[in-house]
């Protein structure tokens, strides 16, 4: 195969991954604090039609994408509302967020259907960015794509080896005992909410303004759901779910040459691998008590009453 | 009240399934004679539904009279719901836009004798049910006339929606239409299982694309695929309506649905009793179909998509028409025979120079 042709189907494989890095990446922290919000796709939804408004209307890229984290996060402030302080079910809340997020874009967006945006711009380092192979992939991807890496590592980082990430592990490990020592249990989990949101409004604007750089309705087409899956396929670890968002993204990409070529896998069998690697995941780690409490959060989904 | 409470409760249901609560819009007029629509997609796709609603807004202003539409319907059990509660809330005529709805339709004009019902693009009728679409594929031969002459790698790249015989016809009117300028023309072809899917559509034309087309056709209703031509700097075809906005640089042509004058004629008839049921298929001749501007092609390409476009129209150059050969090579239309209406309808085989099957 011509270096060309693999330099541009790695690059379509990057830009089906980015998405669901940042999604998935936001989810991973939300979950470790113990908290499940199930209103991805809602939250992407809304980060993805702020993000193309303002765009539009400024003509500012940066302003979009910023407005698109915001959205995000805002989103991810009603679910932390209901659910932290108002204590309502994690499960039912998330999914009415996801819901409720599909038909408020839809809304919101009525006005920018059928106007195109510019896409968001590539790097351009001269002398680097020309390099064959490693230009393209390494020197001329938009900022999105390098804030995915960044905000991974820095979770990564901030998770494992930092006093703050261990609390946030802590809250969600045993939120009671985290609380008995003074820490602000709530508090924490409202941040790694937010968090969440905003990460997940960001993968909305990449959607909206670097893969097909205008508004449609419904246009996360389910990617919300595939970065919730990867969390847990990823059993909430940073450098497994860096794998898992680049193994999803490769698939969704395959599939369509596996049609061209004519190889005699079925086009559906293809699609469908990332759900059965999931399912099989999930199985290896529900196989024996020991190996679930060593990945999942202990407290995640669980209510926490401050008592006293 | 009533229409809105009724909505409400249907959304509930509809919004896992379709995504958001199906908008009833509603205009105001003078006349008491209400005709309704329903859509696949959202008005906003800015392709097929996009065009339907444009037509209804056409025959509303002619007739002056009150329409409803809804949006995003699912093809399924949910369409027959909403079919059946226009014909419940007094719409005089129910037109049901995609395929998808043709039984659903079939049902809930069989329980409403006195409503007319009109399916675009299916084949089943009744007494009360006319059936009415557009040869699309005039469009597609043209299209492929200019892909030959464009087409540098003679390979392009095709994203099909769902293998049912009006893609097909497309997709063979498309290679005649090449292989009648290239005869060495090829199609690679992809189908992604949806009418309207922007993030796979732009997946579709990326793999396609590195798989050495230089020109994206599509059977599927968003701008996505062009945009990845434009971005890349090649060329493609828009679909149901003019996407020029989109890609200003890669769009040649589009084909253009224009469906106010069968809108208007038909919503008149019902309102004057002299409606009946029937079977329509117009074509360029009609002016049920439109080729939006010839752009970004040398002026020669330009003469010979008109001079293809005039022969269609004039009747002088018919598109399915012997020899024709299958996929395999194996000779599916003699020399001099030509297909007539029934057997173009219910196509179901790929002419020679289509790569790939058809998915099951």
């Amino acid at each position: 195969m011509d270096s060309a042709i693999l330099v541009s189907i790695l690059l379509s494989i990057v830009s089906a991954s980015t998405p669901l890095l940042l999604a998935a990446t936001g989810e991973l922290v939300t979950e470790r604090s113990g908290l499940l919000n199930l209103g991805v796709e809602g939250m992407m939804l809304v980060g993805s039609v702020v993000g193309f408004a303002v765009t539009y209307s400024t003509g500012s890229a940066l302003l979009g994408v910023v407005a698109a984290a915001l959205g995000g996060a805002a989103m991810a402030l009603v679910f932390s509302f209901l659910t932290l302080t108002l204590l309502a079910n994690q499960v039912a809340t998330g999914l009415a967020l996801t819901i409720f997020g599909i038909g408020l874009a839809a809304m919101m967006g009525a006005g920018f259907v059928g106007h195109p945006v510019p896409k968001l711009p590539g790097l351009h380092i001269p002398g680097l960015s020309e390099l064959p192979v490693v230009g393209p992939l390494l020197f001329g991807q938009d900022a999105l794509v390098y804030f995915s890496f960044l905000a991974l590592f820095g979770t990564t980082w901030f998770l494992f080896h930092t006093h703050g990430g261990l609390v946030l592990r802590a809250v969600g490990d045993s939120h009671d005992a985290a609380h008995a020592i003074g820490y602000p249990v709530i508090r924490i989990r409202y941040a790694a909410a937010l968090f969440g949101g905003a990460m997940s409004g960001l993968a909305g604007a990449y959607l909206s303004l670097s893969y097909t750089p205008m508004w449609a309705e419904d246009m996360t087409a389910g990617r919300g759901w595939i970065a919730l899956a990867l969390v847990v396929f990823a059993t909430w670890r940073p450098g497994r779910l860096l794998l898992g968002a680049y193994l999803f993204g490769g698939i969704t990409i395959l599939q369509f040459h596996v049609q061209t070529l004519g190889i005699g896998v079925p086009a559906q069998l293809v699609s469908m691998l990332p759900y059965l690697a999931t399912i099989v995941v999930l199985c290896i780690i529900s196989t024996d008590r020991g190996r679930i409490r060593l990945n999942a959060p202990a407290c995640l989904g669980r209510p926490f009453h401050a008592a006293g | 009240m009533l229409i809105k409470r009724r909505s409400f409760t249907k959304g509930l249901g509809l919004g896992l399934a379709a995504g958001a609560l199906p908008l009833l819009g509603r205009t105001a007029s003078a006349s008491d004679f209400k005709a309704g629509y329903i859509y696949v997609g959202p008005i906003g796709d800015h392709g097929w539904s996009y065009q339907h609603d444009q037509g209804r807004l056409a025959a509303d202003k002619a007739l002056g009279i009150t329409s409803t539409y809804v949006e995003k319907v699912p093809e399924g059990a949910d369409a027959e719901r909403v079919i059946r509660e226009l014909a419940e809330t007094g719409h005089g005529i129910i037109f049901t836009t995609s395929f998808g709805f043709m039984d659903p339709t079939l049902k809930v004009a069989r329980d409403y004798p006195e409503v007319k019902f009109e399916h675009a693009t299916g084949y089943k009728r009744a007494d009360n049910l006319a059936t009415y679409n557009i040869r699309f594929y005039e469009a597609r031969y043209i299209q492929g006339v200019i892909a030959g002459r464009m087409s540098k790698s003679g390979v392009v790249g095709y994203i099909g929606s769902i293998p049912i015989p009006e893609v097909i016809m497309g997709m063979n009117a498309f290679i005649l239409g090449m292989r009648s300028v290239n005869p060495q023309g090829r199609i690679k072809q992809v189908f992604i299982n949806s009418w309207y899917d922007p993030g796979k559509e732009a997946d579709a034309a990326k793999a396609l694309l590195d798989q050495g087309a230089d020109i994206i056709a599509q059977h599927t209703d968003s701008p996505a695929p062009l945009q990845v031509a434009e971005e890349r700097g090649l060329k493609g075809f828009g679909q149901a309506s003019d996407m020029i906005k989109f890609a200003p640089n890669a769009q040649l042509t589009s084909a253009v649905d224009f469906w106010d004058g069968y809108y208007t004629e038909r919503t008149k008839a019902a309102m004057e009793g002299t409606w009946q049921s029937h079977d329509v298929w117009g074509g360029l001749k009609s002016g049920m179909l439109h080729m939006a501007p010839y752009l970004n092609m040398p002026d020669d390409v330009k003469q010979m998509a008109m001079a293809a476009e005039a022969d269609i129209r004039d009747g002088k150059l018919t598109i399915f028409k012997g020899p024709i050969n299958a996929q395999d090579g194996s000779p599916k239309v003699a020399a001099g025979e030509t297909l007539d209406d029934g057997a173009i309808a219910g196509m179901d085989w790929l002419a020679e120079g289509v790569e790939g099957d058809l998915p099951n």
